[in-house]
This record gives C-alpha cells, sequence and structure tokens, in this order.
C-alpha cells in the first residue's frame, strides 16, 4: 500500500457512545486504521475501545484530529459547541449528530434551525469541510447490515454537504464500510436525513433513497 | 446458571386501557386494575413485579411504591420493584426512604432498577437540565449506593445539601434492596452498572438483542477491571401471550401501532408497519405469540447473552384489562415453567436461530 492509500485509509471518530464504537467497529473490519475519543484522557474509553471496536485505538481527541483528515463527529448534539471551532480546520467533518429533544434537552436554536441541525454545525465550525451523514440508520441496522459492494438488497447511506470533494470523500467511506453511497446534494438538503425527514430510521436501497430524497427535494 | 435460579418478572407501565367496547378507563381504575394484574402474577408463580416512571398522560405510573405497598399488602411471596426508577429526578435520600419502607412492608421484598429511561419527562418536570443528565445520575448513583450500603453517610454533591454522619430509617438489612442498573446500548452506562458493582439490566425494546451481546462481554470485562465477581445480567423486552400465534397479534397489534404512531408524531421515529411488527416478533424484540413461540425465543435469548433475569412488559399499550389479565396467567402458569424446560435440555442449534440477524434486516425492508 502506498502512503497516500494508507492516508486514505485514516479514520478519527470524535464520541465513544452507540453510534461512534459502531462507526469505529465497522472502519476497523473495513481495513481502515481508526482512532476514536471520548471526553478526556484515552484510558477512559480503553475498555471500551478494546471490547467494542477491536482494532481501533482510544485517543484523545487532539490524537484523533492528528490522526486522519476525515474526521466523523458522534458526540451527543448537545456536546458539539464544547469543542473548539478551529479544531476541525480543513478537515472533512462527517456530522452524524441528530438534535433529539428526549437526550439533548431543549436547545431553541437546534430545534428551530430552518436549514437544518447541519447549517448550525457548519456554523460553529466554520473552517471545516462539512458534510451530513451517517446519521439516518438506527446504530444495529448500521452494525447488521453491512455487505459488500455489489452484493443483492445492499443497504444505502447517504451524503450531504456543500464541499463536493469533501462529499465524494464520505462516499467512498459509506461504500468501503458496506453501504451504497447516495448523494443528497448540498448541505442544507442533509436536513432530510434528520428525525423528522422522509428516510430516517428506515433502511432503503440506493434507488429507494434517491427517489425518497428526490421527492423530497421537489416538493421543498 | 439453573434454570430454576432464573427470575422472571412483569414490568408495568400503568398503561391508560381500554374496556372491552373501546372506551378509556379513568386513572383510578387503571391503577385499581395493575394492582390486580400484580396480584394475579403472584398467584401464578411469576417471581416480580416491577412498575416504570413516567409523567404522561396515557401512563399511571408516577407514584410507583404506593402501587407496590399496596400490592404488598394482598400478596406473601413475590418481589416488588422498578422499572425504571428515574433517580436522576429524584431525590437519593427520598428514594431511599420510599424503598427501604417497602422493603419492610413486603418483609424484605422490595427491588430497583435505576436508569434514564426512554421517556425524559421527568426532567422539565422537577425542575432539571437534560443536559445535565450525566452528571446528575453520576452523582444521585453515588449517594443512593451509599444509603443502601453503609450508614451513616457523610456525602456532598452539586446538586443536593451535603450530608454529615447521616443515619436514615428504616435501616436496611444487608443485602436487602438489590439496585440494578438500567441500560439502553450506551457503552458509558454499562461501565458505570459495572464500576459502582451493581447488576445490569439491558433494556431492548427494538432489533435483534444479539446486538446486546458485545455489552454483556464489555460489562464482564469492566467488573473484572474494578475487581467485583461476576454480577447478574438481565434484561427488560416487550410481549404478549395468548393461545395461538395469530391471536396473540391480532390482539396486540392496534395498540401497538397506536404508541409507535404517537412516537412518530412526536419523537420523529419511524411510522410503524405491519411489516416491522411481523420482523420484531420473528427476529427482534417482541417476546409475542403462543405460549410455545414466547417460550422458545425467551429461552433463546438467556442462552445466548447468558442471562439470570427476564423481565417482560405484558402488553403494550392501551391492551384491555381483562387480556392483560388473560396473558398474565398464561406467562406465569405455562411460559415460565416451559422457558425452564427449554433451559434444561442442551442447547440446540435453533436457540440462536430463533434471534436471527440479517433476516430480521431483510424483512423489515419494504
Amino acid at each position: 500500500m502506498s502512503s497516500s492509500e494508507a492516508a486514505d485509509r485514516r479514520l478519527g471518530i470524535v464520541g465513544a457512545g452507540k453510534v461512534g464504537t459502531t462507526i469505529a467497529r465497522a472502519a476497523a473490519a473495513a481495513g481502515y486504521d481508526v482512532a476514536i475519543s471520548g471526553s478526556g484522557p484515552a484510558e477512559r474509553i480503553a475498555l471500551i475501545v478494546d471490547v467494542l471496536a477491536p482494532g481501533a485505538r482510544a485517543a484523545t481527541t487532539d490524537e484523533v484530529v492528528g490522526h486522519a483528515d476525515l474526521i466523523v463527529l458522534a458526540v451527543p448534539m448537545h456536546r458539539f459547541r464544547e469543542l473548539p471551532r478551529d479544531l476541525f480546520a480543513g478537515k472533512i467533518l462527517v456530522d452524524a449528530m441528530n438534535y433529539w429533544e428526549d437526550i439533548d434537552g431543549v436547545d431553541e436554536e437546534l430545534a428551530s434551525a430552518p436549514m437544518g441541525t447541519s447549517i448550525v454545525v457548519q456554523h460553529h465550525f466554520a473552517s471545516a469541510r462539512l458534510v451530513k451523514s451517517l446519521n439516518h440508520l438506527g446504530y444495529y441496522e448500521m452494525e447488521e447490515g453491512r455487505h459488500p459492494h455489489g452484493a443483492p438488497g445492499r443497504i444505502a447511506l447517504a451524503a450531504a454537504g456543500d464541499d463536493r470533494a469533501a462529499v465524494a470523500a464520505v462516499m467512498q467511506l459509506i461504500d468501503r464500510l458496506g453501504f451504497d453511497a447516495v448523494d443528497a446534494g448540498p448541505l442544507e438538503a442533509g436536513m432530510a436525513l434528520g428525525p423528522d425527514g422522509p428516510v430516517f430510521g428506515v433502511a432503503h436501497s440506493a434507488a429507494e433513497l434517491s427517489e425518497l430524497l428526490w421527492s423530497e427535494a421537489s416538493s421543498a | 446458571m439453573n434454570p430454576q435460579d432464573i427470575e422472571f418478572g412483569l414490568d408495568s407501565f400503568v398503561f391508560v386501557s381500554v374496556d372491552e367496547s373501546g372506551q378509556q378507563l379513568s386513572g383510578d381504575v387503571v391503577i385499581r386494575n395493575t394492582v390486580e394484574e400484580a396480584v394475579l402474577a403472584d398467584s401464578v408463580g411469576i417471581d416480580s413485579f416491577n412498575i416504570a416512571e413516567h409523567y404522561r398522560p396515557d401512563m399511571m405510573d408516577s407514584a410507583a411504591h404506593v402501587m407496590l405497598a399496596a400490592i404488598a399488602g394482598r400478596t406473601e411471596r413475590i418481589r416488588l420493584g422498578t422499572a425504571v426508577t428515574v433517580l436522576s429526578t429524584q431525590d437519593p435520600v427520598r428514594v431511599y426512604t420510599n424503598f427501604a419502607t417497602l422493603d419492610a412492608v413486603s418483609n424484605g421484598r422490595a427491588q430497583l432498577i435505576v436508569g434514564r429511561g426512554s421517556l425524559t419527562e421527568s426532567f422539565p418536570l422537577f425542575g432539571f437540565d437534560l443536559a445535565d443528565y450525566e452528571e446528575l445520575f453520576e452523582e444521585k448513583l453515588d449517594l443512593f449506593t451509599r444509603l443502601v450500603r453503609n450508614q451513616p453517610v457523610t456525602w456532598s454533591g452539586s446538586f443536593r445539601s451535603p450530608l454529615t454522619d447521616q443515619y436514615l430509617s428504616p435501616p436496611l438489612p444487608e443485602g436487602h434492596l438489590p439496585t440494578w442498573v438500567g441500560v439502553g446500548g450506551s457503552p458509558q452506562s454499562v461501565i458505570r452498572a459495572a464500576r459502582f458493582g451493581l447488576p445490569l439490566m439491558l433494556a431492548v425494546i427494538g432489533g435483534s438483542p444479539k446486538r446486546f451481546a458485545p455489552l454483556v462481554d464489555l460489562y464482564k470485562r469492566a467488573l473484572d477491571a474494578y475487581g467485583y465477581p461476576l454480577l447478574p445480567i438481565g434484561m427488560h423486552s416487550h410481549g404478549f401471550v395468548a393461545r395461538t400465534d395469530e391471536e396473540a397479534a391480532a390482539i396486540q397489534w392496534p395498540y401497538w401501532a397506536e404508541i409507535f404512531e404517537n412516537a412518530a408524531a412526536e419523537r420523529g421515529w419511524a411510522r410503524p408497519t405491519m411489516e416491522r411488527f411481523r420482523s420484531e416478533i420473528a427476529s427482534g424484540s417482541l417476546y409475542l405469540g403462543s405460549v410455545e413461540t414466547v417460550a422458545t425465543k425467551i429461552a433463546a435469548v438467556i442462552r445466548q447473552l447468558g442471562l439470570s433475569r427476564f423481565d417482560w412488559v405484558y402488553a403494550t399499550g392501551r391492551v384491555p384489562h381483562e387480556q392483560r389479565m388473560a396473558t398474565i396467567e398464561l406467562f406465569g402458569r405455562e411460559v415460565v415453567p416451559r422457558v425452564r424446560e427449554l433451559l434444561a435440555e442442551p442447547a440446540t442449534e435453533p436457540a440462536t436461530v430463533a434471534l436471527g440477524s440479517a433476516t430480521n434486516l431483510e424483512s423489515s425492508r419494504v
């Protein structure tokens, strides 16, 4: 493997909860060199990572940022503002978060975000290349629904973002994780991937997912 | 573990139910009906009856300890508990006094599961910020376990006044009021249960229970790392039993669909479909059907995850009292003995087949 290929198989994950550890496990199984952080020192999540995502490495958030150019943000939504604004400068940042009032409490800015919560996240991390993805399927379906490229009945995941090269990189990640990738359009179109959107929480093929997102876009 | 030692519990949300003509019952009737259901559970040999905690118009479970005390006065044997107590928004001192008193009234039958629950209306109701959830639960669990294990307690924290050499009455005999930690899949919550040396209750309300196997492994490794012996692991799921698979599905479906329609409207969940209902029965987390279907599925998950306790939400939503009573009767008299019988047999392949995995996802795609 050349050094550029090795760089291309590095993934950082910030957040070691249900979603973060599920993505870490899938990515490690797909041959990625994965570094993952929780809040605080790496030792705090060492056992979790060892058991739930063998092959991934527990790290601090700064180490995760230094490890890869592609980073998944999977912290509880009410916590993302605690991270420094320039932390992900120049990085491709996958916003895998959803706003749940039942978990995050009432957050006026997120609850009323007219263009979707990713726009709020992009505003906070203005220097990151933000892509909304990996948020619209239950974590257990992400666990059990992975299939090799070309397999019949393969499930699809969508990615939305304004930086088209960043979207392409995330679509490659999705495919390697074991899902068909669907381009959902600009970042604000990522709103359709959220809890109140038409595709949330249900497994779809790429054709079904594209169709649902297309109908949503044309009715908006 | 010896199949005779596995505990089978019933969990109730005290759903406001309808009568057989479809008329909604008043809250006080629902509460008295639930007490009758618990008395029946005791008489058919079920090991525990556990009441949840919500503050909603469709559930009457806002004061479990009061209902449990009423049940204690009419039963001799069944353990009386919660599923779950939302400890984060209660005062641990008050939880202690309520449940230590229940333990005395019931002659040592009180137990608790503490956790967050999946609905969080108690946070604004009692003036807590949901964003403080982690800190609240950590602090209150710390105080509560000290009160149960080792009085007098000297303690200080951020969310209530400090205690100095505090004794609380009534005292609890050693080992009484077993307290489990309920978790919904968060690895940090599993680690916390192990750190406090408390038994683990997995709430599995959808999808294949197989995905909880890594968390069971995590819990065992964490107990070991914190220097505790292996502690009990239980699971909580929903279901319904009737004479045939078809009858059970026909009774439960409209009420199940109603609950998930409401959750879809209120919380953005996916809307319920018959396909998803069928898939949850076939390979997910609904233990629903005939005695044999339900017993086979429970035995399979007990084996697969190494459980020593299985709690069953008998009927989801507004299912009428008469049908709840019938399902309790079948569960206690037929399902539980059949599960014990199946577990006494050597493990066979169908145990894993019943839990499914890939088939679950395929059949849920419509």
